[in-house]
């Protein structure tokens, strides 16, 4: 009940230096435009992001508060990162690039940066990671931190898992084979949605009605539920082989999201068909491959080129919480879900060495900033190509 | 008003003709199986008698629509057969519980799961919309900004990893919160409400940043018509031109927004209740996924559908209601 009190007793305090500070603006600056125009609700406005601005300054001075303090400093770093980004893409490079990078925002070069960290990454990982990733290197359960007083190991930075395997080297590794077989199960999702979307587009008629009909009955069941229970039945035709499984899942998720894809590739390709262009091409006689792969294609490129992005998170969302799930890549191959439900334990020692949080929450934080970054860069190409408000 | 109730009447028929396709691709994805499940089942080294018993005990020697017609048939009321794990293990005691049935098992995690879900609407719903209006009303501020940041990166975290942040914050380094919720019959509401509560924020972070925005979209949408912009040279305040002129006619998509976002908390529903081993209908579909225990499989994923399905259902219904241009349509 205390809490409530606190948090009332902070409501009306900040009402109440709203109307203090907008009264003594007033009085202080002569009644200047800027603060006799200001309403009480902009000044309110102003009252909570100080008392924000306080808040967060006396959590950082609080001796307990490490995450906090790493979580500030881990924001600051991405800022400056980006910021740091964006200033060379201004000045290095050929004209056109620098005129992209001239009017970009810090979030969208912050996701371009982290879309070419992550892909490097994942392509050289094999020369990156220290140790292989089934590797089984002796001393188990390693604390991260590299600290030997808190039970952990320089050799190990973030420490082992509890059969030994380096955390870092499947980290790396988890790049490769996550991020690897969502970018693989997205490319699969797109062939098949798009080529059929704009194929029921072109054609029309009944082929449209079956495919159109048949993709709504797809669609209408929870698409992770569908995973869960084709995986179910993908499990007995694989009769345990690992491999196997990995391979189902691709393709069962590329099925299940492709139905997403028809229908964008299916609307825009409609827009585009009764275009003057393509019955111009008709009328010259072009064949059907023409006619999707030089007419239609190229227009529609720009949605589903955001569609990709936006599919690709959700794919890679969708792999990742599978593999959580324990039902998703499998072991040994290194991957970020899977590590975190391994590593989930390791949390309930917090209180006593904040480092050993890092294990379970870095593979998180790893698929948390890929889909935050091709979000953040989404967001920027939607906003630019159709002046998008939103 | 008789159009109304004509097209609210054939809604729920297109949704119900919807559920019905929807069970018979659940049903023949499961019958794409090899052989049986009754080899599935009893493993390589069964008997031929044992896997002939269990197949005319499950009534795997008809033919596929008949199976079909009696599973629906069956679970219209409300009999959704034996779990294979209950049943293997009745096998060996020579009797049938009335416990092992599917639906025993499954009834108390769904009221749980709808408590979970009621839970996490009561905090969310409020709280997104009063967000979104703020973020309307304080548009391109360091208010808006921040909070499109911070809404953009909480839809795109996996569910766990919030959740697991919660854990560590309001568990582990300040315990406030249990960070497991072992719900059994005959808790206090209390107690249940206390055990509840981290599953229900980490839902309601992952769904109000989603419904924000859409708030925030949706009242925007509306700020250049004409009447805002006569109320606002009338000299209303902005507060006031959003709550009485904007809000109203946003309704509509807000509370289409609202159940949509219901309905998505049906899937994010079953890993949060993985994470904190609630007992839900989801960490029992999970579980039966992995003993490809599959009659249940079968049951969660009708249920799951079938929520999902109403809810879109809802959604639907709604904005036809509140909406007089599609209540009489040209």
């Amino acid at each position: 009940m205390s809490l409530w009190f606190w948090i009332i007793a902070a409501l009306v305090a900040i009402a109440a230096l709203a109307r203090v500070g907008l009264w003594a603006a007033r009085k202080l600056s002569g009644n200047a435009p800027r603060f006799r125009d200001m309403s009480y609700g902009v000044a309110f406005g102003y009252a909570l992001a100080l008392a924000a601005i306080a808040a967060g300054v006396w959590l950082w001075m609080k001796p307990g508060a490490v995450y906090f303090r790493w979580a500030v400093m881990g924001f600051a770093i991405c800022a400056v990162a980006a910021y740091l980004f964006r200033l060379m893409g201004r000045h290095v490079g050929p004209e056109s690039l620098k005129r992209q990078f001239r009017k970009m925002p810090l979030t969208a070069a912050f996701g371009i940066l982290v879309i070419i960290l992550y892909a490097v990454v994942a392509i050289f990982a094999g020369w990156i990671a220290p140790h292989g990733q089934e590797a089984v290197l002796g001393a188990a359960n390693i604390v991260p931190g590299g600290d030997p007083a808190m039970g952990g190991d320089p050799a190990f930075p973030l420490g082992t898992d509890r059969i030994g395997r380096d955390i870092l080297s499947r980290l790396i590794y988890g790049a490769q084979n996550t991020v690897g077989l969502a970018f693989a199960t997205t490319l699969l999702a797109f062939f098949l949605g798009g080529a059929l979307g704009l194929l029921a587009a072109v054609v029309g008629g009944w082929l449209d009605q079956v495919l159109s009909r048949g993709v709504d009955v797809l669609m209408a069941i929870p698409s992770l539920i569908f995973a869960l229970l084709l995986l179910t039945i993908a499990s007995v035709w694989a009769e345990g082989a690992r491999g196997l499984m990995t391979l189902y899942m691709v393709l069962i998720i590329a099925v299940i999201d492709s139905t997403r894809v028809f229908r964008l590739a299916r609307a825009v390709g409609i827009g585009i068909v009764v275009m003057d262009y393509v019955e111009a091409a008709k009328l010259r006689g072009e064949g059907m491959g023409h006619l999707v792969f030089r007419e239609i294609l190229p227009n529609a490129m720009a949605p589903l080129l955001a569609e990709f992005g936006l599919r690709f998170c959700f794919v890679f969302l969708t792999i990742a919480s599978l593999s959580f799930l324990g039902v998703g890549i499998q072991p040994p191959l290194a991957d970020w879900g899977t590590m975190v439900r391994d590593l989930a334990q390791f949390i309930n020692f917090a209180a006593f060495a904040p480092m050993v949080a890092l294990a379970p929450l870095l593979p998180a934080l790893s698929i948390a900033v890929l889909t935050v970054g091709v979000n953040f860069v989404v967001d920027w190409m939607l906003h630019r190509s159709s002046g998008l408000k939103s | 008003m008789g159009s109304v109730i004509r097209i609210v009447l054939q809604r729920l028929a297109l949704g119900l003709l919807t559920l019905l396709i929807v069970s018979a691709v659940i049903f023949g994805a499961v019958n794409l199986l090899p052989g049986d499940f009754a080899q599935a089942v009893l493993g390589q080294s069964a008997t031929p008698e044992a896997v002939a018993a269990i197949r005319t005990q499950l009534g795997l020697d008809q033919s596929l629509p008949v199976r079909y017609a009696g599973w629906l048939w069956d679970a219209a009321r409300g009999d959704l057969g034996v779990s294979f794990a209950q049943a293997n293990f009745a096998s060996f005691t020579g009797r049938v519980d009335p416990s092992a049935t599917v639906l025993a098992q499954i009834a108390p995690r769904f009221a749980n799961t709808m408590f979970l879900a009621g839970v996490t609407a009561a905090i969310a719903v409020p709280l997104a919309v009063g967000l979104g209006i703020l973020a309307a009303l304080w548009r391109d501020t360091a208010f808006d900004k921040g909070a499109n940041i911070a809404t953009l990166s909480s839809i795109s975290s996996p569910e766990f990893f919030v959740a697991y942040i919660l854990i560590l914050l309001l568990a582990v380094v300040n315990p406030v919160l249990p960070s497991l919720s072992n719900i059994f019959p005959g808790m206090s509401f209390g107690e249940r409400l206390e055990k509840t509560l981290l599953p229900a924020l980490t839902l309601t972070l992952v769904v109000t940043a989603h419904m924000m925005r859409m708030t925030r979209a949706a009242i925007l949408n509306l700020m250049a018509q004409p009447y805002i912009e006569m109320a606002r040279l009338k000299g209303m305040r902005p507060l006031h031109v959003i709550l009485r002129h904007a809000l109203p006619n946003a309704l509509a998509p807000i509370v289409n927004v609202i159940a949509l976002n219901l309905a998505y908390l049906v899937t994010g529903v079953v890993v949060v209740e993985v994470v904190f081993v609630y007992p839900g209908i989801g960490q029992l579909f999970v579980d039966s996924v992995k003993l490809r225990d599959i009659p249940v499989v079968q049951a969660c994923c009708l249920i799951f559908a079938a929520a999902y399905i109403l809810l879109n259902l809802t959604a639907d219904i709604l904005s036809i209601l509140s909406n007089p241009r599609l209540r009489h349509p040209k």
